[in-house]
């Protein structure tokens, strides 16, 4: 509800410009970029009460609010965050941005590359989420926050929360992971590639380059959020919410769309294709598959976590297949090994992975909990 | 915490004392159904542990983190794997053992993942308890709250049942602390007393 009083009310997006280069994991360098980025609720004196989120595979930087010349569209996580609700904006300042290689306005495969006057497309680098880390400690600095009170996000924002506790251990007092993993299994990874092999397949797609020919590879990141939001649910959720239902309530026999979960899945991927950027698509994908921070450490998550000294929160759902519970528990285990402070809850929810995003009593609950401790450390 | 907050909570519960009594300041403390984690904030404050609590129910996380306590959700019969060996100095359970299903197990379990095993549970053996039974009812009390019908009890014993179990599982008791209410009773303690605490470890 827009005009509700727990509602962050209008909001509008700022914009950052970098000009100190930024060298990619990948060791592409990226020398100047922009990021968009919006803010809810006020910095305190100290600058010590601000929170980042960080944003999942199809995000962006309008997480809570209205726009006031678009009310419907509120932010993807304004559920969560608002005057009163758990992330209080009355207490804390809080942080959205779009990540670098977005398509909402921060730099990204489509936007144009000052070198050539053309659009990166399949030139953009590869970017992953220690790179994003750092771009947003940039994003910090030009803020003035010298530490987070806290950093968090769910799935693949969950990952970058992960992160900040190792490449920045100093500068964020609390990490919530939510819905996430340490890294991604072989089957979430499989279905990555199914994703992406949508998009590179499309004829549209010419190699990354699609915009110079005036065309969108449309089927492909239809079919690669189609895929995606089967994965999202749970099966129980979807046969609540589907079952076998028909749209005509007869059988047609034919391959028209005949099943509602059909007109769904179609629905959502219309609606995802007509906006969502395909090099992105498959620059987040990529991103998800890379994070691995046991990888240098052979495999040992304890060790990967040894330089952490942030407190943990960290959530998983009964019913996310796609970051089981888990996945979540094994980094609660490096946690406990490395002496520091976690909590971990375990929400019962029938909505899957999607879970994360929703209103959920318990699980508000439990945010609001620990939030509430965390805005007691520093002065209002 | 205020002092007079302390002296409350410790009342509710006699056997808070009695553990905490046993606790080294900073020590490492894993307290396995914590419910509201009442016990691990008496043992932040008042022994400065690091301790986290281990919890299933979804009401008791909330009330644990408004309490400021660490806790991991996760179900005690299902075993500790998500804990390392010897990972703390305690392992804690405080007035659950008597409503453990899978005793036997989580008795090895707490002596895997902590250096020492604590316990608290009501003695089935005090006599009032006695007295109910010779009547001819399960007894109903304070430290026993449940009619037989609705009581998460599946395991209850008496002081000497506790000891004898100890002495068969290669458990050495390193000491006990038997009490009815607040005072501790020395004199014929599975007969006068109505609650215990033991801190053991592996035998051996």
């Amino acid at each position: 509800m827009p005009h509700s009083p727990h509602s962050v009310g209008a909001v509008s997006a700022q914009r950052a410009q970098f000009d100190t280069p930024l060298a990619f994991m990948s060791g592409a360098v990226l020398p100047c970029y922009e990021l968009v980025y919006e803010t809810y609720g006020r910095l305190n004196s100290d600058k010590s009460n601000a929170i980042l989120v960080c944003h999942a595979l199809s995000g962006h930087h309008h997480v809570a609010g209205y726009y006031a010349d678009d009310p419907k569209n509120t932010g993807w996580w304004d559920t969560m965050i608002g005057p009163g609700k758990p992330v209080d904006t009355n207490k804390f300042f809080v942080i959205g941005l779009n990540n670098l290689g977005g398509c909402h306005g921060s730099t990204g495969p489509s936007s144009i590359n000052p070198e050539t006057g053309q659009p990166y497309g399949a030139g953009f680098p590869v970017v992953t989420v220690e790179d994003w880390v750092e771009s947003q400690a940039r994003l910090a600095d030009l803020l003035g926050i010298r530490q987070f009170a806290a950093v968090m996000g769910g799935s693949l924002g969950g990952m970058q929360a992960l992160q900040w506790s190792l490449s920045y251990p100093g500068r964020v007092r609390h990490v919530l992971a939510i819905a996430t993993a340490p890294r991604l299994t072989a089957q979430n990874i499989a279905f990555n590639d199914v994703a992406r092999s949508a998009i590179l397949t499309d004829p549209d797609f010419h190699g990354g380059n699609f915009y110079e020919h005036g065309v969108v590879p449309t089927r492909g990141l239809r079919l690669a959020r189609m895929l995606g939001h089967i994965t999202y649910l749970s099966d129980d959720a979807m046969a609540d919410k589907f079952g076998r239902e028909l749209l005509s309530g007869k059988l047609s026999y034919g391959y028209d769309i005949e099943f509602e979960i059909e007109s769904y899945l179609r629905y959502q991927g219309d609606k995802f294709a007509a906006y969502f950027d395909a090099n992105t698509y498959l620059l987040m994908t990529k991103a998800l598959d890379y994070f691995d921070p046991a990888r240098e450490y052979n495999d040992d998550l304890d060790k990967a976590f040894a330089v952490a000294r942030a407190n943990f929160l960290v959530l998983s759902f009964t019913t996310d297949w796609r970051f089981s519970p888990e996945r979540s528990r094994a980094v609660v285990h490096a946690l406990l090994h490395n002496r520091l402070n976690v909590s971990y809850g375990e929400i019962t929810s029938t909505h899957g992975h999607d879970s994360f995003l929703m209103q959920h009593t318990h699980y508000h609950e439990v945010m609001r909990a620990y939030l509430n401790n965390v805005s007691r450390e520093f002065a209002a | 915490m205020s002092t007079h907050d302390r002296y409350a909570l410790a009342a509710t519960r006699p056997d808070f004392a009695a553990i905490a009594a046993c606790i080294p300041q900073g020590a490492s403390v894993l307290d396995l159904g914590c419910g509201d984690g009442s016990l691990l904030r008496y043992l932040n404050d008042t022994r400065k542990v690091r301790g986290y609590g281990v919890e299933i129910d979804d009401l008791d996380i909330v009330a644990c983190i408004q309490n400021g306590v660490n806790v991991i959700q996760g179900d005690l019969e299902s075993g500790l794997s998500g804990f390392e060996s010897e990972a703390f100095d305690f392992v804690i359970l405080s007035q659950t053992l008597q409503a453990t299903r899978h005793t036997e197990p989580l008795m090895q379990e707490m002596l895997r993942v902590g250096r020492e095993g604590i316990v608290s549970f009501p003695n089935f053996g005090y006599w009032r308890n006695r007295l109910n039974v010779l009547r001819g009812n399960m007894p109903v009390s304070k430290d026993l709250p449940y009619q037989w019908y609705d009581t998460p009890n599946v395991h209850l014993c008496t002081l000497h049942d506790f000891e004898a179990f100890c002495a068969d599982h290669r458990v050495h008791i390193l000491e006990r602390r038997v009490m009815t209410g607040d005072s501790e009773v020395h004199l014929l303690p599975n007969l006068l007393g109505s609650m215990a605490v033991y801190r053991f470890k592996r035998a051996g």
